[in-house]
């Protein structure tokens, strides 16, 4: 019995060591929720399916679109767009075809249970007409442009599946057949996500037999097991690890700036004053100081924006004051940071009738966004120095989350992300007015509403000519931004760190792909 | 003693009621599930999709209503956030956090007795006050702290284990288990010492404290007057003695344990459910908070009642209450 | 066998057995010294560390023995807020010690009070309060503190109510195990025979000599609550950022032990460990003491 076991042991050890020469272990900093690719939209998913599932159209590291399972999309009319597909197989050997696009944007609105759906991204496509096995085309009810963009997030499944493919299914690996490069073995919820290399992909082959994809949320903890080599690639590396880390020569770090933007939204609800808002002494304050635009422009001109990357961002970060970082088309290039003025900031706030300033209170969550708590503080550090009386409150998001969406803060921070990288994503949901109709201004917490800007977003909304529209868009964001609906503060680099002899080509999608983790020979 | 199992249950099972009713009204007054969970960009129809589909829209007592219906059939309901019955994703959890926190409290038994009886018989020693100086360490420093301090020592500087996760696991009953791979004893050897040391420093103090106590007893003094050897005195006798407290505070302890091992299960991302009910408080995923309360409520009960009939055993002094 | 009930030990020989112990003394010198230091830090702390106008983030993260732009020298280093290490301890010192003491000497009143209850009552009364017991050990003392937080808002009292919550339940579960076996004992059915009052029975007679293990609780219980208020800290959920806690000192460094900056979290740590080890030498000796059963 005990030689059994122990040669039993022998065999497990041998065939882990043999493994380990092409395994990649890779540690994520949050959960994946589920292994269907179309129940919860959330980062961590996208970064785990995109090994196992393809996409039609993708994303290259500096978030330019490239052809994937779709080899082109071209407008046919203002509501049809025309997809060729590639010859491509899923990991059971059947052909990948139009007829499993159709099935998938089918399937997607009908997902059960799903906290967040990926109908947002297919929505638009009213209707779908198969051509040919490798052609398709998809219809839309009114001319939208931003198709591409938004299937950048849905993952092509096989129409094999049947009728209502269940969640669980997908979860238990049964389900889980893509064309990705990688093959699923095993899920354990919270822990890891086990996959080997796909013989058959129809892209280069990839260069790891088998990839780990470990879930280690404690920032300290994923740093620690990068250096004891536990790991070979660790994202979302803790800015205060990042100095060390940077001259380590155990360590590679590679490192991009996001299209995460880190900002206090301003309470525009409320016309009279709030609990959250007094007057130097307490008193209730006739109107809303936040509405008055020199007060606002006060608020950001007292923020030493490099001072905070320097200090709580170690380096993590750049200043800025729109939501997409230079580079990108829809960066508005004379659209700078604003400087650190103290004294015009305080002759702002004089003008505006404030000249002892106010009181108010800034709201900060302290689990969500990188060093989000600290920055609060050291933004109520910089405007008690211009006279406004700063309070700071910080709270976990589970109820900063609700009471954010309640208008019940004056000033809080929060931050967003532009997943597909263009412009009309934080024009449409941010800054253009509260209309849950439509759809617009779903996450426009502070209800700022201007009705120029909103007359700019819907043009830019059907243009479909991408040169014109990113003129308007550019107009916009330059009309928006001046006008300070938010005090944007800076734009997160998206950080990972390889063991040497690794290099991983840093994405402004946040993705963490094995694809991606290149072994360099010294 | 039928009767009286038969009342606790009884107890138990309005233990059980109070607390489903705290956390649903608790949960709701945190916040609301649907603002962490639902992206920012989902227009108002599918908002109230996603609401009607949890079955938030309907009023808290109505909610309570059908859980309990459900509970009643024993379908505890299914996570906001996996879309999985709360009882399955916990049960596929739990072995994880159960076998770490069953070695802790064997780790502490281990360590803690031992030491405690030396520190207990030489009270005034140096390696005594040694002992009892250490065991402060145990419960005055932060565990989360002392977790990171293991793995920078153990892990990155020696290379001796391995810094996280769970490593190799082997079936057994159909459940994964760590302790049956040498991969996964390895994994489980830090995290488990920094669960215990709490642990370790009660049971020590513990056991030195009823040492003390027990060596001025009559009854130790007879049986040395007798002329019983001293090994037998203490191993026999005082160690008797001193398993009522000792189990007492144990078989309380295994339970906080692995509800505290939240902490431990962070830092060295051991995947039990101690984290899953941590990521479940902070995305208000309700389903899952309620049923693992519930079993660990359950938990608790069992392992008073299960202490209350080990007293009866290890001390006939007392005896158990019969229905007067 | 006698059992000599504390009260009816003079007080002079109770301060002259206790100050036997040199180590003890030693230990009651460091914690007077510790708690005058918290209670007086508005006057030995050269900063105001919960005044954010006197913090800079220019000066953050500076190393022990660095000027500031005002050219005094923060001795033992800044935090990342450029907030003063050796004047944010003294201040973390005193609301630590609040919390911790604080909470525990309440929630041992509450707690002891029940289990005695419980135990000398038996029956129905034991049930419901056993029953209460159960159903507060199980909940998580991190969704106590997240349920209480959130309604009543951060603040320091907050923090104290949400570490009596959780910790009230596991004296009661101490104390009435102790007292079930003393409660059996002679003493207590003489005293009952007697037929005195159940209050003064409970209070005079069965309480004294639970003492005993319940100071053993209660001191590490102090401790237990500091360190569980630095973990509700590292949660989140401690007390407001802007005037930390030795606890939440030391889980704003936890971050930095990998970086090399070890004075963040370091020397809150030191501060806090030697707090801690001079509360228990006291409570150690004091147990040795007041035990009628060591009494030879």
């Amino acid at each position: 019995m005990v030689r059994v076991f122990v040669r039993a042991m022998a065999i497990l050890g041998l065939s882990a060591a043999a493994a380990s020469a092409q395994t990649l272990t890779i540690a994520s900093s949050a959960p994946v929720t589920s292994m269907d690719p179309h129940y919860h939209t959330l980062t961590p998913n996208l970064s785990a399916h995109g090994h196992i599932f393809d996409r039609l159209i993708d994303q290259d590291a500096t978030g330019h679109m490239i052809p994937n399972l779709a080899l082109s999309w071209t407008l046919r009319d203002p509501t049809t767009w025309e997809l060729k597909l590639r010859d491509a197989k899923f990991h059971d050997g059947t052909p990948f075809t139009a007829e499993d696009v159709a099935y998938t944007l089918a399937r997607v609105p009908k997902v059960k249970n799903s906290p967040a759906s990926f109908q947002i991204y297919t929505r638009a496509v009213v209707a779908t007409e198969i051509l040919d096995s490798h052609t398709i085309l998809l219809k839309t009810a009114s001319p939208y442009p931003l198709l591409p963009q938004d299937l950048l997030q849905v993952f092509m499944i096989s129409h094999k599946l049947g009728a209502e493919p269940s969640t669980e299914d997908f979860n238990s690996g049964k389900n889980a057949i893509g064309t990705g490069p990688f093959r699923f073995v095993s899920y354990q919820p919270g822990n890891k996500i086990e996959m080997v290399r796909n013989d058959a992909y129809w892209g280069p082959k990839p260069y790891w037999a088998r990839v780990d994809y470990r879930v280690i949320s404690n920032d300290a903890g994923r740093t620690a097991s990068l250096l004891a080599g536990d790991v070979g690639i660790i994202e979302f590396v803790p800015p205060a690890d990042l100095a060390k880390l940077r001259t380590d020569p155990r360590v590679v770090v590679s490192e991009v700036v996001s299209n995460r933007s880190i900002y206090l939204w301003l309470d525009h609800s409320h016309d009279a004053t709030m609990p959250e808002i007094t007057g130097p002494n307490g008193e209730v304050l006739p109107k809303n100081p936040l509405k008055d635009l020199r007060v606002r422009q006060a608020l950001s001109l007292a923020i030493n924006r490099a001072g905070i990357v320097e200090r709580v961002m170690e380096g993590a970060a750049i200043p800025t004051k729109q939501y997409l970082p230079p580079g990108n088309s829809n960066h508005v290039d004379d659209l700078l940071p604003d400087p650190f003025q103290a004294d015009r900031a305080k002759a702002l706030l004089a003008e505006a009738g404030y000249p002892n300033g106010f009181r108010i209170t800034l709201h900060g969550p302290n689990d969500r966004y990188v060093n989000d708590a600290k920055i609060v503080q050291a933004v109520a550090q910089m405007w008690q120095r211009i006279g406004v009386q700063t309070t700071v409150d910080t709270m976990p998001w589970s109820s900063y989350a609700t009471r954010a969406g309640k208008q019940e803060f004056a000033a809080f921070l929060l931050g967003w992300g532009v997943n597909s990288g263009e412009g009309t994503n934080p024009l449409r949901a941010q800054i253009a007015t509260w209309n849950p109709e439509r759809g617009l201004g779903t996450a426009n917490r502070g209800r700022y509403s201007n009705p120029a800007v909103d007359a700019l977003i819907d043009q830019a909304m059907t243009a479909m000519d991408r040169g014109e529209r990113d003129k308007i868009v550019l107009r916009a964001m330059k009309m928006a931004m001046e006008d300070v609906p938010v005090i944007m503060l800076h734009l997160q680099k998206n950080i990972w760190a390889t063991r040497k002899g690794l290099t991983f080509a840093a994405r402004t999608d946040e993705e963490t792909r094995a694809t991606g983790v290149i072994e360099v020979k010294p | 003693m039928f009767t009286w199992i038969l009342r606790r249950m009884f107890q138990a099972s309005f233990v059980l009621l109070a607390m489903t009713v705290i956390v649903f009204v608790g949960v709701h007054v945190i916040g609301n599930p649907v603002d962490i969970l639902i992206s920012p960009e989902a227009d108002q129809a599918e908002r109230a999709k996603i609401i009607a589909e949890m079955g938030l829209d309907q009023p808290l007592w109505r909610q309570y209503a059908y859980f309990l219906n459900g509970a009643l059939h024993g379908d505890l309901g299914r996570s906001f956030v996996f879309n999985e019955p709360a009882l399955k994703l916990i049960g596929g959890r739990m072995p994880a956090t159960l076998e770490l926190a069953v070695t802790a409290v064997l780790m502490s038994m281990c360590f803690g007795i031992p030491l405690g009886l030396y520190a207990g018989l030489k009270p005034n020693g140096f390696l005594g006050r040694v002992i009892m100086t250490g065991s402060i360490l145990g419960f005055s420093l932060p565990s989360f702290w002392v977790g990171l301090m293991l793995i920078m020592v153990f892990a990155v500087q020696l290379g001796w284990l391995p810094s996280t996760g769970r490593g190799e696991t082997a079936m057994l009953f159909g459940v994964r288990w760590s302790f049956l791979t040498w991969d996964g004893l390895r994994h489980m050897a830090m995290p488990a010492l920094n669960l215990s040391l709490f642990n370790i420093s009660l049971v020590l103090r513990l056991t030195r404290a009823g040492v003390r106590e027990n060596l001025t007893m009559d009854y130790v003094k007879f049986a040395r007057a007798k002329g019983l050897s001293p090994a037998r005195v203490i191993f026999v006798h005082i160690l008797k003695n001193i398993m009522i407290p000792v189990t007492t505070v144990l078989g309380l302890e295994l339970g906080s344990t692995i509800a505290f091992a939240v902490v431990t299960e962070s830092v060295f991302a051991w995947p039990g459910m101690g984290k899953l009910i941590i990521d479940s408080i902070n995305v208000l995923d309700r389903p899952v908070i309620v049923a693992y309360l519930m079993m660990i409520v359950l938990m608790f009960i069992t392992i008073n009642l299960v202490v209350d009939i080990l007293y009866t055993m290890l001390d006939p002094r007392v005896r158990l209450e019969t229905k007067a | 066998m006698s059992a000599i009930s504390a009260e009816e030990t003079p007080f002079r020989r109770f301060v002259s057995e206790f100050a036997a112990s040199k180590l003890a003394l030693f230990g009651l010198f460091v914690f007077v010294l510790i708690a005058l230091a918290a209670i007086f830090a508005n006057w030995i702390g050269p900063q105001n560390p919960y005044d954010l106008a006197q913090l800079d983030i220019m000066d953050g993260r500076l190393p022990p023995g660095s000027k500031s732009a005002a050219g005094y020298t923060y001795l033992l280093g800044t935090d990342d807020q450029g907030r003063d290490m050796f004047s944010g301890m003294l201040f973390g010192l005193r609301i630590s010690l609040a919390v911790g003491v604080g909470s525990a000497l309440f929630a041992a009143c509450v707690g002891t009070t029940l289990g005695l209850l419980a135990a000398f009552f038996g029956r129905r009364t034991d049930a419901v309060i056993m029953r209460i017991v159960d159903l507060q050990l199980s909940f998580p003392a991190i969704l106590v503190a997240l349920m209480i937080l959130a309604v009543l808002g951060k603040s320091v009292m907050n923090v104290v109510l949400a570490l009596v919550i959780v910790e009230w339940a596991g004296y009661a579960r101490n104390v009435r195990a102790i007292a079930m076996v003393e409660r059996k004992r002679e003493y207590i059915e003489a005293a009952t025979c007697l037929a005195l009052p159940w209050r003064r029975i409970m209070f005079r007679h069965l309480l004294p000599n639970c003492l005993p293990p319940l100071i053993v609780i209660a001191t590490q219980q102090v401790a237990r609550a500091i360190a569980l208020e630095a973990t509700l800290s590292f949660l989140g959920l401690g007390v407001p950022i802007t005037e930390p806690s030795l606890g939440l000192l030391i889980a704003n460094g936890y971050q930095y032990m990998l970086s090399g900056k070890y004075w963040i979290s370091f020397y809150p740590g030191i501060a806090l460990l030697i707090t801690i080890v001079s509360i228990n030498l006291v409570g150690d000796h004091l147990r040795d003491v007041l035990n009628p059963r060591l009494k030879r």
